[in-house]
């Protein structure tokens, strides 16, 4: 099974834009590091300056995070610290100033000691999505322009931020058409493929050859589904990943759902599907941008009313086959909300459920090999009891 | 068709040997070497049953060795054993609780008997039969001895659910001269709660099989029992059900 040719370009990108990252430092552009999907790109675009994902899916920082973090914390928190402490993200490296967000109380409090290593601007997200909550977060939006003006001596004109929120909205576009082509039955390619576009483009610095990237790989994506190609046999279970962020050094249980059996055709996490709501460009700007990033269905929101229907909708336009809720150990807010999610699911859905909680290590690949093993036999047997060549 | 079920366990090695009833059994420790015991189990399987290999057809490996003998011409979950083993022995089973060498599972059946939804602990040793043996072992008994010292006895309430911290938790209250009576029963009642926390996060409906080694023991069953508020039907030989189960899913091709 041959992958798409624009695959391999892509998958080189993150290693090819920490120098771009370096380049565009020396020819004094500025660097703004992000590390949620509720930092607004369209802001630091405005201002002139690069946004940048910043690190924090790998393993191997955790050691020198938990020397000053708590060990039993999510472990995504102490690799983003890790990864900033120890001075290996190149990204971090480079970035003149940071910006953050009061999610959930594992970040926050991290972010008061990041702020000691680089300048940080700290967002205040409100926790609630109503009216009073977009006031807030429009001022928010407001108090971050005015931060990116004065550090970088520019003006960020309704112009420049019109042009912004447009390259961010075509970038949405292009995630969501890439996405939407595991809609096809059997998806053209695999998950893990999937994640390492999804990951890698987040590190791009030039935005529209990053779109343009992707648009590519999606036509191949299409033509191959076209002629039914497929890196799975038709009938493989089709699997909805939920939950928390994933990348490239967090993917283990996307590697061990496909290397059991599965097919991962639909990320419902925050760098994947829960990304490509376009900004509504009316009214006031700012405003339009802070109604956008608050209706983000984090599990740092109370309530979360808008997760359950978006889980729900994916379920059925991906033609899913199960939905594996992903926790990290130490996230409350996911872990929580996962009991909530399972009876959603299961009243609306019908769909088997299977919630993992984890971290990045290896330790436990074993045991979750059993419940994945487990719950993909569970799959096959209802699907073939379902398509009358039951055995039993 | 002869078919062989092998349930390769962290600390025991399960064979069954099915021919339209079990013709054959064998369990054998584990130990350190889970090829060799899933061998050794097999071969003595088929001993008991008095035929030659070359009479078997399939062999479903099981258990977390089931990735580590070439003669299986099929691996399952003990998941899905556990629940086709315990469906098969008595068909009104809804529900499988299994307490494991190192880890524990609800497990919810369909009225087919297939798989509806399950559970299992974290990868912590708590609420699993190696909780147990530790526990036995800092009192100086045996699993079975462990049950019986707590029959009857007030439970002293211990807060560890982990191993490793309950340990020192029971030195503690062995130093300050608690009975090991009330301590028996205090491990007892901790794995118990943890099973009734596991089963709270799946329907638990009768009719519940309570399989693997531990239920053998009465007390740790009445105390299981008690905690999940229902009666557990525990099988002839509930150390044997997931390999039953692998030996039907595999006659059943």
């Amino acid at each position: 099974m041959t992958k798409p040719k624009t695959f391999s370009e892509i998958s080189t990108l993150r290693e090819r834009n920490a120098l771009a990252v370096k380049e565009a430092k020396e020819k004094g552009l500025r660097v703004v590091g992000t590390y949620c999907l509720y930092s607004p790109a369209e802001m630091v675009m405005a201002a002139g300056a690069i946004p940048v994902m910043l690190c924090g899916t790998s393993q191997n920082p955790v050691p020198a995070a938990e020397k000053v973090l708590p060990r039993n914390l999510c472990p995504l928190i102490k690799s983003s610290f890790g990864f900033a402490v120890t001075d290996t993200c190149p990204y971090f490296h480079f970035a003149d100033l940071l910006i953050a967000e009061t999610t959930c109380d594992g970040k926050k409090k991290m972010y008061e000691l990041m702020g000691e290593m680089k300048p940080l601007h700290l967002m205040q997200l409100p926790q609630v999505q109503d009216e009073a909550a977009l006031s807030n977060w429009t001022g928010e939006m407001k108090r971050l322009k005015t931060r990116l003006e004065k550090e970088f001596s520019v003006e960020i004109t309704d112009e420049k931020l019109r042009d912004a929120i447009r390259l961010a909205n075509d970038e949405r576009r292009s995630l969501k058409e890439f996405q939407d082509v595991c809609k096809n039955n059997p998806a053209p390619i695999s998950g893990m493929d999937m994640l390492t576009v999804l990951h890698n483009r987040g590190f791009s610095v030039d935005k529209r050859e990053a779109i343009e990237l992707v648009d590519r790989l999606t036509a191949e994506l299409r033509e191959m589904a076209d002629n039914g190609l497929s890196p799975f046999p038709p009938s493989t279970p089709r699997i909805l990943l939920s939950g928390v962020p994933v990348g490239i050094g967090s993917d283990k249980v996307v590697r061990l759902v496909e290397e059991c059996g599965g097919s991962v055709v639909c990320f419902e996490s925050c760098g994947a599907y829960k990304k490509i709501d376009p900004i509504e460009e009316r009214g006031d700007l700012l405003e339009a941008m802070a109604d956008r990033y608050l209706r983000i269905p984090c599990s740092c929101m109370s309530p979360n009313e808008g997760r359950f229907p978006l889980v729900e909708r994916l379920v059925r336009e991906f033609q899913v086959d199960g939905v594996i809720d992903l926790t990290w150990q130490g996230c409350h807010t996911y872990n929580i909300e996962s009991y909530s999610l399972k009876r959603h699911v299961r009243e609306t859905s019908n769909v088997p459920f299977l919630q993992i909680e984890t971290d990045y290590s290896e330790s436990d690949t074993e045991q979750l090999k059993v419940r994945i093993e487990a719950f993909l036999e569970m799959i096959n047997r209802s699907k073939r009891a379902g398509s009358g060549e039951d055995t039993a | 068709m002869i078919s062989v079920g092998i349930d390769i366990g962290s600390t025991a090695t399960k064979a069954v040997v099915y021919d339209g009833w079990i013709i054959g059994k064998a369990m054998e420790p584990t130990g350190w070497d889970p090829k060799e015991a899933g061998l050794r189990a097999f071969r003595e399987a088929l001993d008991m049953a008095g035929i030659k290999e070359e009479r078997v057809g399939p062999i479903v490996g099981t258990g977390y060795g089931r990735i580590s003998l070439p003669i299986f011409t099929d691996r399952v979950t003990e998941i899905t054993c556990h629940a086709r083993g315990a469906h098969h022995l008595n068909p009104a089973t809804r529900t499988v609780v299994d307490i494991g060498g190192q880890d524990c599972k609800v497990i919810s059946l369909n009225e087919d008997g297939s798989v509806a939804d399950f559970i299992m602990n974290d990868k912590c040793a708590a609420g699993t039969g190696r909780f147990l043996q530790v526990m036995a072992g800092i009192l100086d008994v045996s699993l079975d001895e462990l049950g019986e010292l707590a029959v009857g006895a007030e439970p002293v309430p211990l807060s560890s659910m982990c191993t490793v911290f309950a340990e020192s938790e029971v030195i503690g209250l062995l130093a300050r001269g608690t009975g090991k009576g009330s301590i028996a029963a205090g491990i007892v009642d901790t794995i118990a709660r943890r099973i009734q926390g596991l089963a709270g996060r799946v329907p638990l409906m009768e009719t519940v099989a309570f399989t693997g080694g531990l239920a053998r023991n009465g007390h740790i069953c009445e105390k299981i029992a008690l905690y999940l508020d229902t009666r557990l039907h525990v099988p002839a030989e509930p150390q044997f059900v997931g390999a039953l189960g692998a030996a039907l899913i595999g006659c059943e091709g």
